[in-house]
């Protein structure tokens, strides 16, 4: 799946979390912020790059700012965002979605 | 069709934004019966994408630990009310809540979809309730209510409704009186639960508890809420109290042993008591057995 376009899902409220995705060409370029970024940064990371890959785009710039969200947030922010940059609002493959 | 799931006790119904994360990931710690997870008015045009992912990855992900996960959907007639459906279904929600409701059709296009996306997603059983908003579901009540076996409830949504009747909604609640009476009405003739609306007024809490104590006694199963604040009260007042069980208990069992013994009329703690009593005895131990305040083994007494 390729990223043809800039798109923003979530917001700064606490236990959400805002996703920008941008077409790139350097492989998946995550730049992260988070208030729990020491203790939790990594986890965030693995869980954002997994919803990537599950989604497969391998090629993107991501910026994630945190604020504390739940791993199933973040998911859902992703994949909004994700979906967003392809203008796709239906016919999702939920089934395949998981985790 | 699972029964027990379809009758199972619903005095709170809490509404919650699936546009807000931070809203819908812990909800079950205020001990709600139902979660109403909505998708309608309480998101933003422009956000009805994301909410519904918000939804999924929170009904796949989140233990609710028991509370039911009602869904409610768009109106069918909106662009998004298929897809809502496909969300919710394949992330395993218990129930669509359908909004402004008009028809027994209305129910009916829905199921089609719910079938449909439970076919798609390997789901089964997803059960439906149906929201009236306008006096032409209000009237259309008696076929709405009968449309599906997976509708387990009707509910009244008093703000849209009072507007289409062309007023607005009082303290006293005089406008809706048609409404919940013929709402109960419907309900109990067709075998299925109905729901009060909300009570907006977060302040009032002396009027909030009237309006409870007028639900309960109109015969509503129980009432959609928009703070968990409310859900001690409702569940105070739908709970059977210890002296209601208590008579219950007694009418049960005299029914029981008079009607062995051949007698059709009798008196407990002076009031006349026959056969027809039984039912409604019946009930008010059931509702105390499903909230917890009444043992399995009747063992009260």
């Amino acid at each position: 799946m390729n990223i043809t376009k800039s798109a923003i899902a979530g917001t700064l409220e606490s236990s959400d979390a805002q996703v920008t995705v941008c077409p790139g060409t350097d492989g998946i370029q995550l730049t992260l912020s988070s208030p729990v970024l020491r203790p939790y940064g990594e986890r965030i990371r693995q869980v954002v790059l997994e919803t990537l890959r599950a989604l497969e785009v391998d090629q993107a710039e991501v910026t994630v700012v945190d604020r504390g969200a739940l791993d199933c947030t973040l998911r859902a922010r992703v994949t909004a965002a994700v979906y967003r940059s392809m203008d796709r609002f239906e016919n999702i493959p939920w089934g395949g979605l998981d985790p | 069709m699972n029964e027990e799931k379809k009758h199972r006790l619903r005095r709170s119904m809490l509404f919650l934004s699936c546009q807000r994360p931070g809203l819908i990931q812990d909800p079950y710690v205020y001990g709600p019966d139902s979660l109403l997870l909505d998708l309608e008015d309480a998101v933003a045009e422009n956000q009805k994408d994301a909410a519904r992912h918000t939804l999924f990855r929170a009904l796949r992900q989140i233990d609710y630990r028991g509370v039911e996960r009602v869904v409610r959907i768009n109106g069918l007639d909106t662009p998004h009310w298929r897809e809502d459906i496909r969300a919710s279904v394949a992330g395993g929600c218990d129930a669509i809540r359908i909004a402004k409701t008009e028809s027994a059709d209305d129910v009916l296009r829905v199921e089609a979809a719910v079938k449909a996306a439970e076919r798609e997603f390997g789901r089964q059983d997803t059960l439906l309730m149906a929201a009236v908003e306008s006096a032409r579901g209000v009237l259309n009540l008696p076929d709405i209510c009968r449309a599906s076996s997976r509708l387990f409830g009707v509910a009244l949504s008093g703000g849209d409704y009072t507007k289409d009747l062309q007023t607005t909604l009082s303290k006293s609640g005089v406008e809706l009186a048609g409404a919940r009476q013929l709402m109960v009405i419907a309900a109990r003739a067709a075998g299925i639960q109905c729901f009060d609306t909300v009570y907006p007024d977060l302040e009032d809490a002396e009027g909030f508890r009237r309006e409870v104590e007028n639900a309960r006694q109109m015969g509503f199963d129980g009432k959609s809420l928009i703070n968990p604040r409310q859900i001690p009260v409702v569940h105070q007042v739908f709970t059977p109290s210890r002296k209601e069980i208590a008579y219950a208990q007694k009418v049960v069992r005299e029914i029981e042993e008079k009607r062995a013994a051949g007698i059709g009329v009798f008196t407990v703690d002076g009031k006349m008591i026959d056969i027809a009593f039984y039912p409604g005895a019946k009930r008010t131990l059931a509702l105390a057995r499903a909230a917890g305040v009444y043992p399995a083994d009747g063992g009260l007494d």
